[in-house]
């Protein structure tokens, strides 16, 4: 096998150096009854020329060739530049382990550090730990931890929130007795503020929101008494919005999948999480910090490790482990890439490209935005008739589409949701507003 | 180390975006004023060169599998497939949206319901999710199974679950995620579960027992079934943690030693890269008994279709956005695809004969606690070795001489413990030359032992402060401060 290195007679020797005459020797202490039951898979090995051959074909059959992507919900189409799959594919950084030893781990430990930094920037917030498994397991983490300090036993979660970050909230919170009381949306689609609860452990905002509408933050931390304020959010955006932790946010968390990383099929994802110094000992997951070595040089090395699980067993913050530390990385390196600069423009093209869409679209007989919030990339259009045929109409007509199924839970029918990236082009804009029968 | 925000940026740079090309409406027009950001990120702006050797420069102060042995016993640092990498990134799989329809995403699930037959197979179970992305993410999630099947049958009584006190870390933590508390049960004389103590705590508030099967001593529990069938016979569940299948894939299956939920690693034995933390994979195959809860959404093939299925009323939900780590599940998949099952039984068999190896060797050198047969890794001491030297002193020495140390201080029922995990992608040779060293240091450790207590001086840094780390935590760039010199 060509993965293994020893040879026949490397296993002669070591065996005769072991003292035992066969391999089988040295499985004799699993059980013959469990060895009788075992039944292979019934497949035989196959060569690497054969696998690359059969996986090709796989990806083949997801048919992207001919689909214009305007799908969203907390995934998106955008651009990866060329560095960041080149540096993060060094196996330097893609087979090192969790840098437990920091004197040859400098290379991730400098980079966790700045991808807190980066963290921390976009989100206005103090501190930030290394990443989460993804958007979802972030805020549901977030709730944990909010109700560790503040105990109520109950949070509320704003209504439009994207499906999959509910579902995953719902579920943490099912295991940890925590009861989550939803609070509704006003008719221009952003939370109801007039409907915020009083005694909870936290208040769960996202924005932009699973309509597209971006919160405004203004005020709320005021009105939540001694909750704390959550609040999920597009890492993009921040390149032109006001960031959470100006509004006073105490938990920022977000899907960092728009930061460079591809959208794969929803995973692997990139959760991220920052939050405020005073709550340092109650964040889950690793952190990186900068601390000296024995000559006084600059070195990073894994810190307020006490709250993590390899020391503190069942009393730590999360049993949180392997993270996302590559797509970590990556993020690190888009951020990099970018710049701020370069942050603010995609941020931009996005808001410009999506408004031009929005308007072209709300300009067709009988088409309009459901909500009038403002938005950023993502927005929701009520159409005529069937929301489910128009659909269908625009999936066959070559575009990827999501069906409106998504937005009927959330309460709002004959609608759909569009997404539009700084990858669109005007054509394809102008295409798709062609395919709702407009004229542009 | 310099950091990227030491680089000097430029005002702006241009190029990597293209330019708008619909008319302008400009963020004032769009977006009301009080929303939009008004300190700038201080993110420097930098030329792609200067991106590329930073990042390059980072890369060559880590150790990767590529570069050497990586013992660490427990992680399974096995090389990592050139071929896996190349056919993750094919775009039709990494250009997939989550939402895609069915009809354009045929390959991804066949992929997902194929890759969950497989895993089913290993395990010998009845059925498998791939939502969860981590051990301990598999961990909890089968604790929310034991949670979920217990409020099912309403029998509430039952919030223990029972260690072993040489579990990993995360078993403990995933149990208390799901609202369990922790019972430990010692180990006996020769490092296995005491089966009198497990008896002796078995009751009607026992949810169940988190084994890791071999052990963490690296040591198999010869007696499992016993112990299985008494934790089902006090109407507890078994949850198996597979950190180690390793030592027994293609051999034995935990299905057949009375496992209901057995998680896999597949960052670990299906040889996908750990990515200095992540992101790996944490699948579990679970019991008849427990089919009925696993998350949604799962896979299913009606008339060579695939598509998702959320049709399960009782599930616990979902632990993760989507389907879990699916261009890990790729790899995964071309691993096992290329092995068959005969190259997956010469993993384990190779792995087992390494640590053997190294262990009858090496015994003669450092103590080993627990002298017997051995798995896929054992563990041995530092204690004694010289007056004064520590088992992070040897560590630390073996960066030295340009290898990874093993795993140190785990498991905790060891002193000074080193835990050693050569998997079967090291040779004979490889091996041969890490007991060479390991020999010298133990030599250098009574002759010259200062040599161990400065040791590494061959890394990029030296011995790092990490009190000064967690009481005074510097944990973002101080863009405040002077820069560094």
């Amino acid at each position: 096998m060509r993965y293994i290195p020893n040879t026949l007679t490397d296993r002669r020797e070591m065996l005769s150096s072991i003292g035992v005459s066969s391999i089988e020797e040295l499985f004799a202490d699993i059980p013959a009854e469990v060895k009788d039951r075992f039944r292979p898979l019934g497949i035989a090995g196959r060569s690497e020329l054969e696998v690359a051959s059969i996986l090709g074909s796989m990806a083949n059959r997801n048919k992207l060739a001919d689909a214009v992507c305007f799908l969203g919900g907390g995934i998106y189409d955008h651009y990866v530049p060329s560095i960041v799959g080149n540096l993060v594919s060094r196996s330097e950084f893609l087979t090192a382990y969790t840098p437990y030893q920091p004197e040859i781990s400098q290379g991730t430990l400098t980079a966790m550090f700045e991808f807190q930094t980066y963290v921390c920037e976009l989100t206005g917030m103090e501190i930030s730990n290394a990443s989460m498994y993804d958007g979802a397991t972030a805020l549901a983490e977030a709730v944990l931890m909010a109700e560790r300090i503040r105990k109520k036993g109950v949070v509320a979660v704003s209504r439009p929130l994207f499906a999959q970050l509910r579902r995953v909230v719902d579920t943490y919170c099912w295991a940890s007795e925590i009861d989550v009381h939803e609070i509704p949306y006003a008719p221009d689609g952003t939370t109801d503020l007039d409907s915020l609860p009083e005694d909870v452990s936290a208040v769960v905002i996202q924005t932009p929101n699973a309509f597209g509408v971006i919160q405004p933050l203004a005020g709320i931390k005021d009105r939540i008494g001694d909750a704390l304020l959550i609040v999920s959010c597009h890492p993009l955006s921040l390149g032109i919005l006001q960031p959470p932790g100006a509004f006073g946010a105490d938990i920022v968390v977000a899907e960092g999948q728009p930061l460079g990383l591809p959208m794969g099929y929803g995973g692997p994802l990139l959760g991220l999480f920052a939050t405020r110094k005073e709550y340092m000992r109650q964040m889950p997951g690793r952190v990186a910090g900068r601390t000296v070595d024995v000559d006084g040089k600059t070195g990073y090395a894994m810190a307020v490790q006490t709250r993590e699980q390899h020391i503190r067993r069942q009393r730590a913050t999360s049993n949180i482990c392997t993270n996302s530390a590559l797509c970590a990385l990556a993020a690190t390196i888009y951020l990099a890439s970018t710049g701020a600069a370069g942050l603010q423009q995609v941020a931009e093209l996005n808001l410009e490209k999506a408004h031009y869409l929005a308007d072209g679209i709300a300009s067709i007989e009988g088409y309009e935005l459901t909500f009038s919030g403002a938005f950023f990339n993502e927005f929701v259009v009520s159409v005529p008739g069937d929301a489910a045929v128009v659909h269908d109409r625009l999936v066959e007509a070559g575009f990827a589409v999501e069906a409106p199924d998504g937005l009927r839970s959330l309460g709002v029918e004959n609608a759909f949701r569009l997404a539009v990236t700084e990858k669109r082009t005007k054509e394809e804009l102008d295409q798709l507003i062609a395919a709702l029968g407009g004229v542009r | 180390m310099s950091t990227i925000f030491d680089c000097r940026g430029d005002e702006r740079i241009d190029g990597l975006f293209p330019e708008l090309d619909v008319p302008a409406r400009r963020v004032e027009g769009l977006i009301d004023r009080q929303l939009v950001r008004t300190q700038p990120v201080r993110f420097p702006n930098l030329s792609e060169p200067q991106v590329a050797r930073h990042y390059t420069a980072l890369s060559k102060l880590n150790y990767g599998i590529d570069d050497g042995l990586y013992p660490l016993g427990s992680c399974t640092m096995k090389y990592n497939p050139k071929v896996n990498e190349d056919v993750a990134c094919l775009p039709g799989f990494t250009g997939l949206h989550p939402r895609s329809d069915g009809v354009r995403s045929q390959g991804a699930l066949q992929l997902l319901f194929e890759l969950t037959g497989f895993l089913r197979g290993i395990a010998g179970m009845a059925d498998v999710s791939l939502q969860p992305v981590a051990g301990a993410h598999g961990e909890m999630t089968g604790m929310y199974l034991f949670r979920k099947y217990f409020e099912m049958r309403g029998d509430t009584k039952r919030k223990r679950i029972l260690l072993p006190d040489t579990a990993h870390g995360t078993n403990p933590a995933s149990a208390a995620m799901a609202g369990f508390t922790v019972t430990e049960i010692p180990s006996d004389a020769s490092g296995r579960i005491d089966l009198g103590a497990l008896e002796g705590e078995l009751d009607d508030t026992v949810a169940g027992t988190m084994l890791t099967v071999p052990n963490t001593l690296g040591i198999f529990e010869e007696s499992i079934l016993q112990v299985t069938e008494k934790v089902h016979a006090a109407g507890g569940l078994c949850y198996f943690d597979g950190a180690n299948l390793n030592s027994f894939l293609g051999k034995a299956r935990p299905g057949d030693m009375g496992a209901d939920v057995f998680h896999f690693n597949l960052h670990k034995t299906m040889s996908t890269p750990h990515g200095g933390g992540g992101p790996g994979a944490g699948p579990i195959a679970v019991s008849d008994v427990l089919t009925d809860y696993l998350p949604v959404p799962r896979v299913l093939c009606k008339d060579g279709q695939y598509e998702l299925d959320w049709n399960h009323p009782d599930s616990v939900g979902s632990v993760h956005s989507f389907y879990g780590n699916f261009l890990v599940a790729v790899k995964a998949f071309a691993y096992i695809l290329q092995l068959g099952d005969e190259g997956l039984r010469a993993v384990s068999e190779n792995a087992v004969l390494n640590a053997n190896y190294l262990q009858e060797r090496l015994k003669k050198t450092y103590p080993l606690p627990y002298d017997e047969l051995c798995k896929h890794e054992f563990v041995l001491s530092g204690k004694g070795l010289a007056d004064g030297v520590s088992t992070l002193d040897i560590a630390k020495r073996l960066i030295d001489y340009g290898v990874h140390p093993p795993t140190i201080y785990f498991p905790l029922t060891v002193r000074e413990a080193l835990m050693i995990e050569p998997t079967e992608t090291e040779g004979k040779e490889t091996l041969d030359r890490f007991a060479d060293i390991l020999e010298t240091i133990a030599v250098e450790a009574s002759e010259d032992p200062q040599l161990l207590h400065d040791a590494p001086r061959n890394a990029p840094v030296r011995r790092l402060d990490q009190t000064q780390a967690a009481k005074k935590p510097v944990l973002k760039y101080p863009f405040d401060e002077t820069p560094l010199a």
